[in-house]
Parts: C-alpha cells; sequence; structure tokens
C-alpha cells in the first residue's frame, strides 16, 4: 500500500509526488494531509508536482478540495512546479484551481507561504492595536 | 498534297520566334520591369524548340499525348516563376495565346489549301487552347504555394515571448487569435516561463484587430495557464473599441489585470516585484 510521505518543516507540510496520482492515492494523501495539519497546526501546505506528467479531472478536484480543506482549518495551500503541459490540460479541462496558490519552483513556493503568513498575522496585530484605542 | 507540319514548322521554325516575340512586345502589358527581352526571347525560343521537335500529324489532334510531356513540362516551369516574379494572369496567359497567333499567322501563309488550312487551323487552336489551359493551372497553383508558405511564415514569427526584464515576460500578440494560434501562444509562453524563471507576464492585444467572445476566452485560458505555472499575467493594449465590445459581450475580465498599455503594464510589474525605475540625480 503506497502513501506519499507528508515532510513537516517548521509551520509548513511538504509533499513531493513523484509518482503519477492514480485515484486511491490521491484520495488517501487528502486525507492525510488534512489530518497532518490539524494535528501539527501547521500554517502552510506545498504540493510539489514537477514530476508529474498527467493530470486528469479527479486529481485537479482533489488539489482543490486540499485547498479549500486547509483553509478551513487556516492553512494555505500552494501547488509548484507545474508543468506547461499539466497548466494547459487544467485550464482546458475548466478547473483553474482557484482556491489554491501557484508558483515556479519549490523556493517561490515557500517564499509565498512565508509572506502570505507574515501578512496575516501583521493585520492580526494591527487589528490587535486598533482594539487598545478604544474607548474604556 | 499531304502537309508534313513537323517538317513546315521546322522550316519555319525562326519566323514563328521572331513573329510571336513581336505579338508579344506589341501588347502594352508587357512588363520590362520584370523580365528583361532576352529572357523572354531565351523562354519562348526553349518553347518553340520543344513544341516543333514533339508535334507530328498523328499527335496534333491529340493534345494529351505523352509527345507533349516535354513542352509541358517547359511551359509549367515558366508558369511558375512567373507567378512567384509576380506577373498577373493575364500576362502570363498571353504568353501562350500570342503563340498560338504567331503559329496561325505561318499556317496562313503556307497553307494554301483552305480545307487543310482549317483543319490545320483548328488541330492547332485546341493544342494550344490545352496548354493555356495547363498553363493557368500551374499559375494557380504556384500562387497557392506561395500562400500556403507565407501563412505558416506568419505563424511561426508573429509569436515571439519577449524578456523585458528579469522575471517579466512579455508577448505582444499580432493578428487575430484563433485556437490554433492560442495553443502556439500558451505553450511558448509556458515554456519560456519555466525556462527563465519569470513571474509576470504581460500580454499585449494592441495588434488584436478584434476580440469577440472566443477570443476573449482563449485570453482568458491563457490566463489561467499562466496562473497555474506560478505567475501572474497581465492583459495590456486595450483600444476603447476593444474595451466596449467586451463590456458589450457581457464578459467578465474582473479578475485579470488590465492595462491600456504595455508601459503600464510593466510600471504594475515593477511594483509587484518591488522594483524601482528612478531618474539618476546626477549630472551625466
Amino acid at each position: 500500500m503506497d502513501r506519499i510521505p507528508i515532510l513537516r518543516m517548521g509551520q509548513f507540510l511538504l509533499v513531493t509526488i513523484q509518482v503519477d496520482l492514480y485515484d486511491r492515492l490521491a484520495l488517501d494523501l487528502e486525507a492525510d494531509l488534512v489530518k497532518a495539519v490539524s494535528k501539527t497546526g501547521a500554517r502552510g501546505i506545498l504540493i510539489d508536482i514537477s514530476a508529474v506528467s498527467i493530470v486528469d479531472s479527479f486529481m485537479g478536484r482533489i488539489i482543490g478540495n486540499i485547498g479549500v480543506m486547509s483553509k478551513l482549518l487556516d492553512a494555505e495551500t500552494v501547488v509548484v512546479g507545474m508543468q506547461p503541459a499539466v497548466a494547459i490540460t487544467l485550464v482546458e479541462l475548466g478547473l483553474p484551481l482557484k482556491g489554491v496558490y501557484t508558483a515556479l519552483n519549490v523556493e517561490r513556493g515557500m517564499d509565498l507561504l512565508k509572506s502570505k503568513i507574515q501578512f496575516e498575522d501583521e493585520t492580526i496585530d494591527q487589528e490587535d492595536d486598533n482594539s487598545d484605542d478604544l474607548p474604556e | 498534297m499531304p502537309l508534313d507540319i513537323s517538317k513546315l514548322l521546322k522550316k519555319k521554325q525562326a519566323v514563328i520566334l521572331e513573329r510571336w516575340m513581336t505579338n508579344q512586345m506589341a501588347d502594352n502589358s508587357m512588363r520590362e520591369d520584370l523580365m528583361s527581352n532576352e529572357d523572354l526571347r531565351q523562354e519562348s525560343d526553349e518553347l518553340i524548340s520543344a513544341l516543333v521537335k514533339t508535334i507530328n500529324d498523328n499527335n496534333i489532334n491529340n493534345p494529351d499525348s505523352d509527345d507533349f510531356d516535354q513542352v509541358i513540362e517547359i511551359l509549367g516551369g515558366i508558369s511558375i516563376s512567373r507567378s512567384r516574379q509576380g506577373f498577373s494572369p493575364r500576362e502570363t496567359g498571353l504568353f501562350i495565346i500570342s503563340l498560338k497567333e504567331a503559329l496561325l499567322q505561318v499556317l496562313r501563309e503556307e497553307v494554301k489549301d483552305l480545307a487543310q488550312f482549317v483543319d490545320l487551323s483548328l488541330a492547332i487552336s485546341r493544342l494550344m487552347d490545352g496548354f493555356s489551359i495547363m498553363t493557368f493551372e500551374t499559375f494557380i497553383k504556384g500562387r497557392e504555394e506561395v500562400i500556403l508558405r507565407q501563412t505558416d511564415e506568419i505563424t511561426e514569427i508573429s509569436t515571439p515571448v519577449i524578456r523585458v526584464w528579469d522575471g517579466i515576460l512579455a508577448l505582444p500578440i499580432i493578428g487575430t487569435l484563433d485556437s490554433a494560434r492560442t495553443q502556439v501562444v500558451m505553450e511558448s509562453l509556458l515554456t519560456e516561463i519555466v525556462e527563465s524563471s519569470s513571474s509576470v507576464a504581460i500580454l499585449d492585444i494592441s495588434g488584436v484587430p478584434t476580440v469577440d467572445s472566443l477570443v476573449a476566452q482563449h485570453l482568458l485560458k491563457t490566463v489561467s495557464a499562466t496562473r497555474l505555472m506560478g505567475a501572474e499575467c497581465i492583459i495590456s493594449g486595450i483600444r476603447p473599441e476593444i474595451a466596449q465590445t467586451i463590456v458589450h459581450l457581457g464578459i467578465d475580465l474582473s479578475d485579470i489585470v488590465t492595462k491600456a498599455s504595455l508601459a503600464s503594464a510593466l510600471q504594475y510589474a515593477f511594483r509587484t516585484m518591488r522594483l524601482e525605475v528612478r531618474k539618476n540625480a546626477a549630472k551625466l
């Protein structure tokens, strides 16, 4: 029984998909990821699909689902390393993956996640500061 | 007395050539700018020699005979080269039609028997008309080849991906966007994004004459694909009339960054990449 390993790195979870996903594997990955996010309290998920050469609508939907689910658990999802052919296929299938961020490679994906989290934390801090100004 | 057409023509070859040249010169659509008289004479001479060599009493009434293969080959070569040089169909047609006239003139001087003359004229006419039709067909085919080649060239050269800055690509689209071209544009853009690891792509549509709902859909597809690759896509060069069309058709471009000119798109790209272009205060 294959499992796609989920690596923890600070506040983030790293997933590298190095095989072509069949449906069972994709569903398992979805379940494992959601569990892992809630267990570790991760703030971001980075999915590297640079080795994936073929996608179908099912896999596109799973990636979209992961994005929406992790958003519910306060984690951002970024998909990195998509090949041109895969991008064209997803667009033709009408799956623009609205719920997830995308980046060109792992490095940029990491930068993106960091900046997103920083931005969120800053806005929260600002809201806290503003709450102090309220009249007693 | 029976008349040997091939002997007659051989004897009169020089005369026919002269007559033919005169006939061609007489026409005021003669294109000396495209072709010198020497070249014309050479072509004419070659064709007459081939014709005189092959024509005889048996095949004169049979224009489809294999004997004329060489003549047809020479004619084909001439009309293809003329269509490439830019001669008009009329000029190309005149070349062969004026030969018929020259032949008939010579026949009239040489053949005294009326019945024989009529028969021969008819035969020659039929033969030459066959050649004329062939010439036209080849001429058109030559033209079509040129058009096809140009179409291919246009498709190839019209989608350059330009690196305007480190991490910024620009893709000026010139001409109509159909599905096939969108595919080419999308592929070359995505490949270039990977190769240059760019984070911003600018699609400039100032060269696109009209945007209908299909073109808009193609643009949206390209933008989505770019986003999936982890780059941002800006559409620039939207002319007022295109903006009107987009609104009238009810196309929703609200989640795409659109700019009026390539310059403002570039400015926006600089801002997203936190780059700044400043004038140097020091005198150069």
